[in-house]
């Protein structure tokens, strides 16, 4: 039963791995391993929020195709960005050099750090504020109440309270039977 | 103020709505669509090529398009769209404009039936089988246009099916500026 059940598991996770594989021969395991990076790290021109690895768009597998060559013929990794680039824009690249058009894509977080920085802060103050308000100070009659009430209940939570107090209650009647 | 923080959910979900109407709007309306990307080949020279033309067979090189201000029409039998734009392409090259078709990721004797029934607009067609014009044309799918001037430089580049309104609106302009400065010279 058990071993149906990691079957079971094995074959939900097997819908999680990449749906395209193609079955590419490489010379060394250093260049599988760039073209792993490059299908990882490019995107799919067609379906735009997929990368290469994941996209079964025949344009995907061209791009893959073309990225195999070229690993093939020896192109070192800045002129295979650059031909891609060259061809489908800055817009292949999940992950843009910083330049004037994708500042905001480097910078928005940074922003929104400050900004949520910003908030916590205020927030914060505003708490610390409140809580040093002024209370007019209490009169020793007050005082006195509170520190009676704080020593009458034990750092005990409600329901035991209660228990408690019902044991005590039953011990009585039982005395009063007897 | 405390009273305004409460409605502060209310106002962001409104500028949402808004935003999100307006943009979807513009979608059903086909000013904005968000497969469209501009090219990397915009105002760079076109790619040279030399591919088989898929009626003669004879190799066809970047040479035929030399000095002319030409429509690199991308289309194939596959795709679905270039049905409907085949026609204006048709009325187009009865205008005078110098189409050249590719016929991308395609099977010639389709294409050639294509060709014998519906009409063949184009000065060539070339058979880019295995899709390396269209990838160096940094084409995404099927129909796509590109307007190239007589300097062979990318002016335009259209993703979808042509028709009269998008003519009149982008090529149209575009080409008239490039046929009176070609003129003028």
């Amino acid at each position: 039963m058990r071993r149906f059940i990691f079957l079971i598991f094995g074959l939900l996770l097997s819908a999680l791995a990449h749906a395209a594989i193609d079955p590419y021969d490489f010379d060394t395991d250093a260049q599988r391993e760039r073209y792993r990076h490059f299908i990882e790290d490019m995107r799919c021109p067609k379906c735009q929020n997929q990368n290469l690895a994941g996209s079964d768009a025949p344009i995907a597998q061209d791009l893959r195709h073309e990225l195999h060559r070229l690993l093939i013929e020896g192109k070192d990794d800045r002129q295979i960005v650059d031909y891609m680039v060259s061809r489908y824009g800055e817009f292949i690249l999940y992950n843009p050099p910083f330049d004037k058009k994708t500042a905001i894509l480097w910078l928005a977080p940074l922003g929104f750090i400050v900004i949520g920085g910003a908030v916590l802060a205020v927030v914060i103050r505003r708490r610390a504020k409140l809580n040093t308000v002024d209370a007019p100070a209490l009169s020793p009659a007050e005082q006195q109440r509170i520190n009676a009430l704080l020593n009458e209940a034990p750092r005990a939570s409600g329901r035991k309270l209660a228990k408690n107090l019902g044991k005590e209650l039953g011990q009585e009647s039982g005395e009063q039977r007897s | 103020m405390q009273r305004f923080k409460l409605f502060i959910p209310l106002i962001v979900f409104a500028v949402l709505a808004i935003f999100f109407f307006v943009v979807q709007k513009q979608i059903g309306s086909g000013d904005y669509d968000p497969q469209n990307m501009p090219s990397a080949l915009l105002d760079k020279p076109a790619p040279t090529f030399s591919l088989p033309d898929v009626q003669s067979g004879k190799v066809v090189s970047s040479d035929l398009i030399k000095n002319k201000i030409v429509l690199i029409n991308v289309w194939a039998t596959w795709c679905p769209s270039c049905y409907f734009e085949h026609p204006y392409l048709l009325t187009l090259a009865q205008q005078g404009v110098v189409i050249l078709g590719v016929d991308y990721k395609d099977e010639p004797d389709k294409a050639q039936a294509w060709l014998r029934e519906k009409g063949d607009p184009y000065i060539a067609v070339l058979d880019d089988r295995a899709g390396t014009l269209g990838l160096d044309l940094g084409v995404t799918g099927a129909p796509e246009t590109y307007l190239v001037d007589s300097t062979g430089v990318v002016r335009l580049r259209y993703q979808g099916p042509l028709d009269e309104r998008v003519w009149k609106e982008t090529f149209q302009p575009l080409l008239t500026q490039l046929q009176n400065a070609k003129s003028g010279s």
